[in-house]
């Protein structure tokens, strides 16, 4: 069985992070890029799945500008058999990418597709399901607990973490899988798989190959800062107080 | 220096057999902090041993036997602090001080609540207490040099105090000398973005810089582990070195210009800002590294480097350490320019902390004798990574490296340098310890460890760790190193715990005009008296 990760190159998750004073989004010059902290779990969660005899291939794939091979690097590095890296020049919303990966899948034809659940960029939590939604699969999202397969590898279990609690699914096979942060520590990229990393392939896919169609429906705006905190008051009395949650903060 | 030459005679092997890091922490406060290493508690063949009291004397004799020291030896086996008298010249406080001060300063600056002195009169390692019972708040230099004029007038000694967070003992008082902290004395004053001069008060604290520059896109050429805490103002007074010296340099060259206060209250402005200024004798240097003996540093003149984005760091592994000093002499050879750290600890060292701290794990898989940190600092993100990469890919293939990983993000980076500055603090949590911060040329620095290990055995743990780059490591053994010309503070300045050792790495002739120095800017000897230089040179 083949598994496809994607991974989504981002913004470091400890950058202080700027808005650009045009306001068209946030400042990325100069500005420390690595993989999205839920996609790293992804693929360390499909490389257990593989090092656990359940899988073949672990196919990374990432889509956005040529730095994304850096990102693809980091995976192959992790231990990801090899990349595809699909050209794009602008930044693309969930529905973009998730009829990009629906292309690659009915492409590359693998039984699981792991995301990261969100990307710390974004926060919009949307392309797994979209994938799942556009393939016709199932779908088990926000994965906190090790994934087990059926021997027969038709069915996988999964754990999910939702607001009451944990849920386990059972998802047949093949199916779409997002991961949550307590699933798995991902592994460091050691300097032996590092050098192995440098002979595997990443193979360069366009949009043209895919026949996917990138109009998107939604405009971004304007990109702003939440407003600054306001710094506390301290008030002498009662009626001070009385007076201020009436007047002033309208809540009484 | 009677005193020293005795030691020089009788006390080599003693010397150098007592440097253990894993002693029992006093569990009370402590009549003599102990600045010489004793074995408290000791492992010996799976029992631990301890003692019952402190200063339980017979226990402490048989200790000396078992480790085959000399009896003699016991006598000034204890600190050179406890040793110390208070000087009688110096006055004591009276209430009309106290009113000077709430006059000057406003009540609210005058601190005479127990709590709040109890914790100024501490070091950060618990080793010293002072009995001061007053600490002053002053809010701008003005304060400062009244304060000082009315304390050189009164003959009251006085510390001068930052974020407390030395090691050697230099922050707190020994007695009851009167406590100056700058900590309110913690503004910004301004900031070229051209230049990169950065000019504040001595109050300010290290990491509310770096955040500050890192809004502008610069950093501070200096970095150490007590960042949260440590000030400006005491950074300079101990010209502290840190993670970042390898490749900003120390402070003396990138302090521009300072402004301290003398004993009897003189503002001395040697603000400058310019990188070029040759006029007159150099005289900030003097108090870079004086630990507050010369003057009380409220101003400070920095010259700040741009921030570089491409940051990258590797954990390394290595067998032994003539590897770990061959890979740093490739190191600075194929990295160059974009080598920024270069820290190393052994086995000893990752087991502390792996057993101490949370949350951390050994990054190689493997355990082996040597860790290496690497970062490098620099412009180019995937240029920098490929040539990291294709320098420890060759140091793989050579043999010098078994195993290592690199960083891919920030987090991670974190997690690396979390195990390196978390030793400091898992040394705290692993029982009282005998830290020694020492300076040797690079081929020396591991012999010493093995020497330790070689004489203690089983009965304390030596560890090694540093900043391999700038050839130190801690801890040591200061006959030991001045045979071999090190220097027997590398970093930590000398404090109180270190004040008459000064001859293990100057020679009486340096040091006799630095207590001339010393005397003619601070005639009564009122700041921060008992350290810095031996105190037979000051005792009346």
């Amino acid at each position: 069985m083949k598994i496809l990760v994607a991974v989504k190159r981002v913004v470091d998750y400890a950058v202080k992070i700027r808005v650009k004073p045009d306001k068209t989004g946030v400042d990325t010059q100069n500005v420390k890029m690595s993989m999205n902290p839920f996609c790293e779990i992804a693929l360390e969660e499909a490389l257990r799945i593989k090092e656990a005899g359940f899988a073949k291939e672990v196919v990374a794939v990432s889509i956005g500008p040529p730095q994304c091979v850096d990102t693809l690097r980091t995976g192959l590095a992790m231990g990801a058999d090899r990349g595809i890296h699909v050209e794009a020049n602008s930044s693309f919303l969930p529905l973009t990418i998730a009829k990009i990966l629906k292309s690659l899948a009915d492409v590359e034809n693998p039984g699981l597709i792991f995301l990261g659940k969100q990307a710390i960029d974004d926060d919009c939590n949307q392309t797994g399901q979209m994938v799942a939604a556009l393939l016709g699969w199932p779908q088990a999202t926000f994965a906190s607990k090790v994934v087990v397969l059926d021997k027969d590898k038709q069915f996988a279990t999964v754990d999910r973490e939702v607001d009451g609690g944990l849920e386990t699914l059972s998802v047949d096979l093949p199916a779409v899988i997002t991961t949550d942060l307590r699933l798995n520590q991902p592994r460091y990229a050691t300097l032996p798989n590092i050098m192995k990393a440098k002979s595997k392939p990443i193979k360069k896919m366009t949009l043209e190959d895919l026949k996917v169609d990138i109009k998107s429906d939604i405009e971004i705006v304007e990109v702003t800062e939440p407003p600054k905190r306001k710094s506390g008051v301290i008030v002498s009395s009662v009626d001070e107080l009385i007076d201020k949650l009436k007047n002033e903060a309208h809540v009484v | 220096m009677m005193m020293i030459h005795r030691w020089r005679r009788s006390g080599e092997f003693v010397r150098s057999a007592c440097k253990s890091l894993s002693s029992l922490r006093p569990e009370h406060n402590s009549m003599s902090p102990s600045v010489s290493g004793f074995v408290n508690r000791y492992e010996s063949k799976g029992k631990t041993f301890q003692s019952n009291a402190w200063n339980d004397h017979n226990r402490e004799l048989d200790l000396g036997r078992n480790l085959g020291m000399m009896q003699q030896y016991k006598s000034f086996g204890s600190s050179s602090a406890s040793k110390v008298q208070r000087n009688p010249l110096f006055s004591s406080l009276e209430p009309k001080d106290v009113s000077y001060f709430k006059e000057i300063l406003g009540d609210k600056h005058v601190i005479e609540d127990e709590e709040r002195l109890e914790t100024a009169n501490t070091d950060w390692m618990h080793k010293y207490r002072g009995s001061s019972k007053l600490m002053l708040l002053p809010k701008n230099t003005e304060e400062v040099s009244q304060i000082l004029k009315y304390c050189d007038s009164r003959s009251l000694a006085v510390v001068p105090q930052g974020g407390n967070t030395g090691l050697v003992g230099g922050s707190v008082p020994v007695f009851d000398e009167v406590i100056i902290n700058v900590g309110l004395m913690n503004k910004v004053l301004s900031f070229d973005e051209v230049s990169g001069v950065l000019v504040c008060e001595a109050g300010c604290i290290l990491e509310n810089l770096a955040t500050f520059l890192d809004t502008k896109g610069f950093v501070m050429p200096l970095d150490l582990g007590a960042k949260g805490s440590c000030h400006i103002g005491g950074n300079v007074s101990t010209n502290a070195g840190g993670l970042r010296l390898i490749r900003y340099g120390s402070l003396h060259g990138t302090v521009l210009g300072l402004e301290a206060v003398t004993a009897n209250g003189n503002v001395l402005d040697m603000l400058g800002t310019l990188r070029k200024d040759n006029t007159g004798y150099d005289l900030k240097h003097l108090f870079i590294g004086s630990e507050g003996s010369l003057g009380i540093v409220t101003k400070v003149s920095i010259l700040t480097q741009p921030k570089m984005s491409s940051v990258n760091l590797a954990f390394i592994a290595c067998k032994d350490f003539l590897s770990c000093q061959k890979l740093l002499v490739e190191a600075k050879r194929n990295l160059g320019e974009i080598l920024s750290a270069f820290e190393f600890l052994d086995n000893n060292s990752m087991d502390l902390v792996l057993n101490h701290l949370d949350g951390v794990r050994n990054p190689v898989s493997s355990s082996e004798n040597f860790y290496i940190l690497i970062e490098t600092t620099g412009s180019g993100e995937t240029y920098d990574r490929e040539k990291l990469e294709a320098f420890l890919l060759k140091s793989l293939e050579q043999g010098l490296v078994s195993d290592g990983v690199i960083a891919q993000d920030i987090n991670q980076a974190s997690s690396f340098w979390r195990i390196r500055e978390g030793i400091t603090e898992a040394l705290q949590k692993a029982g009282a310890c005998y830290k020694y911060d020492l300076s040797l040329p690079v081929e020396e620095i591991y012999n010493i460890v093995n020497d330790l290990r070689g004489r203690l055995g089983d009965l304390a743990n030596v560890m090694g760790y540093g900043h391999l780059g700038d050839g130190l490591i801690e801890p040591y053994v200061y006959e030991w190193t001045s045979k071999h010309r090190g220097s027997i503070s590398a970093e930590h300045g000398l404090g109180v715990m270190k004040a008459n050792e000064i001859f293990y790495s100057k020679s009486p002739e340096t040091v006799a005009l630095m207590v001339s120095i010393k005397k003619l800017l601070d005639p009564k000897g009122i700041l921060n008296p008992y350290k810095v230089l031996p105190h037979s040179f000051f005792s009346p």
